[in-house]
């Protein structure tokens, strides 16, 4: 790690190159409205592809006009706009009201009037003075959140076209409200768009509560018991923080009348003393956004969900705008209690939450689980926040997002061609489907392994961690939970990888855009690696030293020597080129059991019976019920300990 | 002179010994005979040995076996029976489910006397067996087929 | 700086060291259990023979793995050598281990299965004392690069007394001694057959065994930096270590898993992180 004490140059940008802010949160909701009216299967497919076409191309060409340091801005006059999104606001709070009484959620029902509450006090009475302009900004940090939303959410839409149709061939009883569906998915994206541009943090609120809105409204889709009590009990959750939000809301409008603070920009510049109980408050929505330990249930319910969903929630939005928002603030966190605890909270959450990981062997439940751990360790990193932790903590993000969205993908494709999505189920898959395989493969690796990037991320992590403050614990935390990640990765890389004698190819009917949507993930997984110097020194250090005035970076020795490692990995399979002559091939031994080639041999009182491989769970040690009580007694310990610290400075 | 004989890892397989020649077998590793002065191993693992050392006779029961470990050791290879009812069935030789020595099965290229066999006599055999390893190695053994034992034909 | 020369010296110098290692290992075990035992230079013997005897696979992709395996090794223990980043070549060997893990998996065998299952299990046992080790040794020397910490003036060992003791207990997986030889082990002991290399055979087993020569030397290396400051009392502490690991091989009984994994991580906690603690607090309220 090398510092750079470099100051900040803080430019402020306005004007019309801009434009782009608004047309990448207005072009979404424009296509998922058109989508919502088109009926036809045809249609849909052309609009869904050139709409993910032009968002992608939207958010590459935002790398051209971010400004290399500092924010820009863009006002936007027209107080009517916020009026509208009030509006809005109230029709998805009856909305959710009507829900919740015909599915007799009644805890769901009393969050819902609970928030709006608020909001009608905040509109009424806390916001009256307000006369700032609002304004959309956008920095590296916006920047770097639009190119994944952007980039893999329109490509996770272009996979769920093919994905829906297989669906609703394989589960004739869903009804198939595809257009909905379609339409849910594009105002995701808006929404997301429209949250990491926000400065003005009413905006941000809107956005947030239309995120929960769509993740509950897709969470839900197949409208079975299970899918319903599940979107509600992640609408529950997401509530509790969007009522932190409104109560941060209204703290900010009390204590400054003028709604100076109400912009991001302003408050986080504004110091400990003023910012610190909003921090908090946004913190603590951010954890249940981001499902950390006492609120981890619902991305876990979540899987009930098709698999595009998930992929979508864990990887471009959603649990992205938590650790974002968390990562937005961490420079009012960096030193003090609170965000100390919400630091632990990641940490706890980053160390149970791979363990029990351990214990699953339903490949959607081991990502869910993978996804909580990789959360926590974004918000321990954003939550110590000094300025090396919130580089490797955007480092994680990005990389997270990509691998992460191509294993969901991977075993969705593969849980339609081979009717499971129990990694057990799995073995011998580089026979039967060696492309999906190897891209698995890819992206197991790059969660885990050196040289990808996850691995770069924790590693600066743990170089950071020791100069921060109490880093031993998270030293610590790190040096445990990322080798209990190792075993899971590799027990399913190994189940994968198992050259079964039976295995028979089914690796066909599997339609083109899902093939597209898999390799360029595939590549961009190994991209980022290569090129991660680059994305580091032109988004991220950028960031980093305009916010903390210095900014950390690998050093170019360790650099080199990874890109070598990462050729050398790349050339070791064509080694099979060579060996793929071997002509002397004997069956595996089995205690000189003669076997068949299929494995069958004559166990005793002669039965025939045939050899079975699973991979152990310990279900002893790291069992899910056990860890997961653990982790919410001590996370909603901390979460306590943190309200009233809180309640305390407040009073 | 080729690495080989310089480390023979031996597999041992008790095919319906009486366990006398096995006793006899394990003696060889222990401090008063130490074959491993010799490099001699004992693996457990067909893959991993150079000498299949087969105590008793073949039975109905484990031809199957035998014949599996045989094909499982990598060449160049070398069987040695030790004891006499792995040379020729000895005493079991007529019983209804005994099919004879081990070369009713599989070549065998050294035969190791005795009832049981002495460790002495089985080191001996055992050194003979390498240099036949050592010929194979080089090409220049003449291996012999598998010879139909009495109970064979059966 | 990061010396290329040491590098290229380790590729060609370590497996002769390291076979040697082995040699006088075996030949010492021989006469703690009142044997003769082999000449010193068998463990050569062996991997030549090795590479003489015809290849047989149960799947040639098993090639690539333990290929991948030999030069992962290579690569990382030429990395400590050089002097790079100590966490870099721990994760380095971690990926090295994978693709050991991997050709175990690849075979479909059980008892190679097994053996892998337990290999992982050992990885999560070691690894976290390894990495406090590169902690502790970072918090004294300031520095993660092997060659700063090479230069250091500062005896490491009286910085870290816990994180060596609990460096010696994982030493004992890694070296693949009783109790901990669970995965495969050496010599004629056999468990669950070969474990992870039970399914490998002649010039591939032959690659396995020179890999693992040449880690031998990278964890030996390891031990030197917490005496680098006196090179003499670097060499004695490691014939001590090494003759302490041959002692430990020949008094204790295999473990299970469970009690490889429990006691490793309890040792590593008690000791390693509270040696690291009084450190860290040290630093933290006396400056330096």
């Amino acid at each position: 790690m090398i510092n750079n004490d470099k100051k900040p140059d803080v430019h402020l940008f306005e004007g019309e190159s801009l434009i782009t802010l608004p047309f990448l949160i207005l072009f979404p909701a424009a296509i998922a409205a058109i989508l919502l009216l088109v009926p036809g299967d045809t249609w849909r497919r052309l609009i869904v592809q050139a709409g993910a076409l032009i968002i992608g191309i939207a958010s590459l060409y935002l790398l051209f006009i971010t400004p290399g340091a500092g924010q820009a801005f863009f006002p936007v006059t027209g107080g009517w706009i916020t009026t509208l999104m009030f509006i809005a606001e109230m029709i998805i709070a009856v909305f959710l009201i009507y829900l919740g009484i015909k599915h007799k959620k009644y805890l769901a029902l009393f969050l819902v009037v609970a928030q709006a509450a608020l909001l009608i006090f905040y509109e009424t009475s806390a916001a009256h003075g307000a006369h700032i302009v609002p304004d959309l900004f956008i920095d590296q940090l916006s920047l770097i959140m639009a190119l994944i939303i952007g980039i893999i959410g329109s490509l996770i839409c272009v996979y769920a076209l093919g994905y829906m149709a297989t669906y609703h061939e394989l589960h004739p009883d869903v009804k198939d409200r595809r257009r909905s569906f379609f339409f849910l998915v594009f105002l995701f994206i808006a929404s997301m768009f429209g949250l990491v541009f926000s400065n003005y943090l009413p905006w941000v609120f809107f956005f947030w509560e239309l995120t929960t809105l769509c993740s509950f409204l897709l969470i839900g889709y197949s409208g079975t018991g299970e899918a319903v009590n599940n979107s509600f009990l992640a609408l529950n959750m997401n509530l509790l923080g969007g009522i932190a939000f409104a109560g941060a809301l209204i703290y900010l409008a009390v204590i400054s009348p003028g709604g100076d603070l109400l912009s991001i920009s302003t408050l986080i510049q504004s110091g400990h003393v003023v910012a610190l109980i909003p921090a908090v408050l946004i913190g603590f929505a951010g954890i249940t956004k981001a499902a950390l330990m006492p609120f981890s249930a619902w991305l876990v319910g979540a899987m009930i969900a098709p698999t595009p969903v998930s992929a979508l929630l864990h990887s471009s939005t959603m649990v992205k705008a938590g650790v974002y928002i968390i990562v937005r603030f961490s420079p009012v966190l960096t030193g003090t209690t609170e965000g100390l605890i919400i630091a632990l909270l990641g940490g706890f959450t980053f160390l149970l939450a791979s363990a029990i990981a351990i214990s699953q062997s339903n490949a959607k439940k081991v990502l869910a689980y993978s996804t909580i751990a990789n959360l926590g360790l974004i918000v321990a990193c954003a939550g110590v926040g000094t300025y090396k932790l919130v580089w490797a903590a955007i480092m994680l993000i990005i990389f997270h997002a990509i691998a992460k969205s191509l294993l969901f993908l991977c075993v969705g494709t593969v849980e339609h061609r081979i009717g499971s999505r129990d990694i057990e189920d799995m073995t011998g898959l580089i026979v039967r489907m060696p492309k999906v395989a190897v891209m698995m493969l890819v992206g197991i690796a790059g969660m885990f392994l050196a040289p990808f990037g996850m691995l770069i991320s924790k590693w600066a992590a743990i170089e950071a961690f020791i100069d921060a403050p109490f880093g031993l614990i998270f030293v610590a935390i790190l040096a445990f939970g990322g080798s209990i990640t190792v075993l899971f990765w590799s027990k399913w890389m190994g189940k994968i990888i198992s050259v079964c004698p039976v295995a028979e190819l089914v690796e066909n009917r599997i339609s083109r855009q899902k093939w597209i949507v898999l390799s360029l993930l595939t590549a961009m997984t190994v991209f980022v690696c290569l090129a991660f110097p680059i994305i580091s020194s032109h988004l991220i250090e950028p960031f980093v030293l305009s916010v903390y005035g210095q900014t950390a970076r690998l050093s170019q020795d360790n650099i080199i020597i990874m890109a070598m490692m990462l050729f050398l990995l790349m050339i070791m399979p064509f080694s099979l080129l060579w060996f793929r002559k071997e002509k002397n091939i004997v069956a595996p031994y089995m205690a000189g059991r003669p076997a068949t080639p299929d494995l069958h041999f004559l166990g005793s009182m002669g039965v025939q019976r045939q050899v079975g491989l699973g991979n152990y769970y310990f279900e002893g040690i790291f069992g899910e019920k056990k860890l997961f009580m653990a982790g919410t007694a001590l996370c909603f310990g901390l979460i306590l300990l943190m309200g009233t610290l809180t309640a305390g400075v407040a009073l | 002179m080729t690495w080989l004989s310089k480390s023979p890892w031996i597999l041992h397989y008790d095919a319906s010994s009486c366990n006398g020649c096995d006793i006899e077998v394990l003696a060889c590793l222990s401090p008063l005979y130490d074959v491993e002065r010799f490099g001699i191993i004992n693996t457990g693992n067909p893959k991993h040995a150079d000498v299949l050392v087969i105590t008793g006779g073949i039975n109905e029961q484990n031809r199957e076996v035998v014949r599996n470990l045989y094909d499982q050791m990598a060449d160049p290879k070398v069987v040695v029976a030790v004891g006499i009812c792995a040379s020729s069935g000895g005493v079991f030789r007529e019983c209804y489910n005994v099919v004879g020595g081990i070369d009713c099965i599989i070549p065998v290229d050294v035969y190791v006397p005795g009832c049981a066999a002495r460790p002495e006599s089985i080191i001996d055999g055992i050194v003979k067996a390498l240099s036949i390893l050592e010929e194979k190695k080089r090409g220049t053994h003449i291996s012999q087929a598998p010879r139909q034992g009495a109970g064979g034909l059966r | 700086m990061i010396s290329i020369m040491n590098a290229l010296i380790f590729i060609v110098a370590a497996p002769f060291i390291g076979g040697l290692v082995a040699g006088i290992d075996r030949k010492l075990t021989a006469r703690m259990q009142g044997r003769v035992g082999p000449p010193i230079l068998q463990p050569f013997a062996d991997v030549g023979k090795l590479f003489e005897k015809k290849q047989i696979v149960v799947t040639p992709s098993q090639h690539v793995h333990t290929l991948s395996y030999l030069v992962f090794i290579v690569a990382s223990g030429a990395l400590f050598f050089a002097g790079g980043d100590l966490l870099l070549v721990i994760f380095a060997f971690t990926l090295a281990h994978l693709f050991l893990v991997l050709g175990a998996y690849s075979s479909y065998s059980p008892y190679s299965f097994i053996g892998a299952e337990r290999e992982l299990i050992q990885i999560i046992a070691y690894e976290p004392m390894i990495i406090l080790a590169a902690v502790g040794m970072y918090l004294v020397t300031k520095s993660f690069f092997v060659w700063e910490i090479m230069a250091s003036e500062l005896p490491l060992i009286l910085y870290l007394p816990g994180v060596f003791l609990g460096f010696l207990m994982v030493l004992t997986i890694k070296l693949r001694k009783s109790p901990f030889d669970l995965s495969t082990s050496h010599h004629a002991h056999q468990e669950i057959v070969k474990g992870v290399t039970t399914d490998f055979s002649g010039p591939m087993l032959g690659r396995v065994e020179i890999a693992h020569w040449y880690e031998n030397v990278f964890l030996l290396g390891f031990i030197y930096l917490f005496f680098a400051w006196n090179p003499l009392i670097a060499i004695i502490a490691i014939i001590v270590v090494y003759l302490l690991e041959i002692l430990i091989d020949n008094t204790f009984s295999r473990g299970t898993w469970q009690f490889t994994l429990k006691s490793s991580w309890i040792i590593a906690g008690m000791m390693g992180l509270v040696n690291l603690g009084v450190l860290y607090y040290l630093s933290a309220v006396v400056p330096a």
